[in-house]
């Protein structure tokens, strides 16, 4: 087990002939040793690659990827001792189930003995024991899949074991299961584990600390409730959170952002940006009888609260009002928490201090 | 109730006809002819089985089927696993691939008859590249026309020339298929070459292997035309093949009794030996 350092990673598939060309643009990232990440992003943002960098699969166009102080860049997946599921079932389809949970093992020439038990131990964990001797390609998706992570999880000295969406062919209820599972082995267990997904229910749930990256960069690296409160990029602001934070056109002037023209936000002195924006997430948007004015439109009720839509202009702002409280018609004033209230720069949260992060 | 719409018929019915025209009325000639005797002048004999007696009993086509087993055997024995050796040695990208696929197919162009014909002076001691490389350079007495064992070695390496290459397209085919993750998790399980073969590739191949070797089975035990062309069976009886051996019954000696009957059947072993073949093959699928 060892702490995972990925420094000034890039990757490109092809021939790069500019920035663009890059799969990964610029990776700096730590593991510690023992973590439960999740690598939250939407298809295609590079998560993939990431991953299969670290396993081993794909050597980085450039930077150095360490195990510890090693440098494994170039070293094979073996070397590295990871273990990896992928998104859809890989199965030995001549073998037995339990062959399939044993192959890892016997690969590594583990004494018959440890191999057994710690076959029955995965298999009880998985609910597979009452298919060990049933041959592994006549069984469901489901149960495909669940010989995958079985795979991935029946070594015990790994580095890491990382996950690319092992739930996607699983049923609702099962997925819900197989989360508290890997959460619960990750406890007793105390192995690093990277969980790929877009689905950031997923991510919140299994991961002590979340990766989000979006088009081949990391945007914000935090736990759950920080990456809520404090988004560090808009992208984050919108992608997690149901509904996402609403981001709306600013412009700063006399150490004031307004919106539309409405002053709502005290604003340091910012160096010339592009694109200046104001991000609050619905759960932090009010009514007043003085504020920012907008019009309803729509009120959705989500059960436990009302999400409001209103329109400042031709922009859409939600809000999330709690049970009991009045949702006012037509013409409202929209007041936006200041502690919760925030700038963004070309998308970058800018700090008190008027740096972009 | 259910009504069940009959139009599929009317669809069927061209498919039908052609293959009455083409297979099943020329088919029932030969059954007729199997079971008459003929004395010339258009006049026929009922005769029963005796034709199917005679043939089966015979040393000449017992011969001649051992021949075929024999032959049909070692070229599937040799091809088989050398299409397998060669298709995976082929790349899997870039721009050698389409070098390699043309490179394979091309004996797959060459007709049937060019090939005996190419084979034939390829291996003639005296003039052919080969066969003037193993007598004068070599030193081997190697003459197909007049030696049974070198008119087995051409022929079977002739077939093997010809025929590897579709089993080497086949399995390249079923080798493309195999999706890049089951390499990535064989690679994290740490799996061996051989195990990454004995473990993915193989019961990956299977489906295709199963045509392979039916194909390449039906195939070598109807061959015909290169033989015919490279030793005409020769020399004496040594490579006389079953299609030799019926062609020689039916137009050489013009016996269309016994020569219908060694046709249904050769045909008959045809289709019991694919069908076993088939059956076996597949019986483990589904399970």
């Amino acid at each position: 087990m060892a702490r995972i350092s990925l420094n000034a990673l890039r990757h490109a598939y092809g021939p790069v002939r500019s920035d663009a060309d890059y799969a990964l643009k610029q990776i700096d990232l730590t593991w510690d040793d023992g973590g439960a990440y999740a690598l939250l992003g939407p298809s295609g943002c590079g998560k993939s690659t990431l991953l299969n960098i670290i396993s081993g699969l794909l050597v980085p166009t450039e930077g150095q990827i360490l195990f510890g102080d090693r440098d494994v860049t170039r070293a094979s997946p073996t070397e590295r001792n990871i273990a990896q599921v992928f998104q859809f079932p890989v199965i030995y389809d001549t073998m037995t189930v339990y062959d399939n949970l044993a192959f890892p093992l016997r690969n590594r020439r583990l004494p018959e003995d440890r191999v057994d038990a710690r076959v029955r131990e995965i298999a009880a964990m998985l609910e597979l024991d009452r298919d060990l001797t049933r041959r592994a390609a006549g069984l469901t998706p489901d149960a495909k899949q669940k010989i995958s992570m079985g795979r991935g999880l029946v070594r015990e000295d790994v580095n890491v074991i990382m996950f690319d969406e092992p739930l996607t062919v699983i049923d609702p209820h099962l997925k819900w299961k197989l989360r508290s599972k890997l959460k619960e082995l990750h406890q007793r267990t105390r192995v690093t584990m990277i969980y790929v997904t877009h689905d950031q229910t997923e991510a919140l749930t299994f991961a002590d600390r979340v990766v989000v990256m979006q088009d081949g960069v990391v945007v914000q690296v935090g736990t759950p409730v920080e990456l809520f409160e404090e988004p560090r990029h808009t992208f984050v602001g919108h992608f997690i959170g149901s509904p996402g934070m609403n981001v709306l056109p600013a412009e700063v002037s006399g150490g004031v952002a307004r919106v539309a023209g409405h002053p709502v936000l005290d604003a340091p002195v910012i160096p010339a940006a592009r694109r200046l924006e104001v991000g609050v997430r619905p759960e932090f948007v009010g009514f007043g009888t003085t504020g920012l004015p907008a019009r309803v439109v729509r009120v959705a009720d989500v059960g436990k609260a009302r999400v409001v839509e209103t329109r400042v202009g031709d922009t859409r702002v939600l809000a999330v009002v709690g049970e009991g409280q009045p949702v006012p018609d037509g013409d409202a004033h929209l007041v936006f928490d200041p502690a919760r209230t925030a700038l963004f720069a070309d998308g970058w949260r800018v700090d008190a201090k008027g740096a972009a992060a | 109730m259910k009504t069940e719409n009959q139009r599929a018929w009317f669809l069927v019915a061209p498919v039908v006809l052609l293959v009455a025209f083409n297979a099943l009325v020329p088919l029932m000639t030969v059954v007729n002819y199997s079971v008459q005797e003929t004395f010339g002048n258009n006049q026929f004999f009922w005769s029963g089985l005796k034709w199917f007696e005679e043939i089966l009993t015979s040393e000449r086509f017992q011969a001649a089927l051992g021949r075929q087993l024999f032959f049909t055997f070692t070229i599937l024995i040799i091809q088989i696993p050398l299409g397998i050796i060669i298709a995976l040695a082929m790349p899997r990208r870039g721009i050698w691939v389409p070098v390699c696929l043309v490179l394979m197919s091309l004996p797959l162009l060459i007709p049937w008859n060019v090939v005996g014909a190419m084979w034939n002076i390829f291996a003639l001691p005296d003039i052919g590249l080969l066969g003037y490389f193993l007598n004068q350079v070599v030193g081997i007495d190697y003459n197909y026309t007049r030696d049974p064992v070198a008119a087995w070695i051409t022929l079977i390496a002739m077939d093997v020339w010809h025929w590897t290459s579709l089993v080497v397209l086949l399995t390249y085919a079923g080798l493309v298929s195999i999706p890049d993750a089951y390499y990535q998790a064989a690679k994290i399980d740490g799996a061996s070459p051989w195990a990454v073969f004995r473990y993915i590739q193989l019961p990956k191949l299977s489906r295709v292997l199963t045509i392979a070797v039916l194909l390449r089975f039906m195939d070598s035990f109807m061959i015909y035309t290169e033989v015919s062309v490279l030793t005409g069976g020769g020399p004496g009886n040594s490579t006389t093949l079953l299609s030799i051996d019926l062609v020689k019954i039916a137009l050489g000696q013009f016996d269309l009794g016994p020569a219908a009957a060694m046709s249904l059947i050769y045909f008959l072993i045809t289709l019991a030996v694919s069908w076993v073949f088939y059956t076996v093959m597949t019986r483990n699928e589904g399970k």
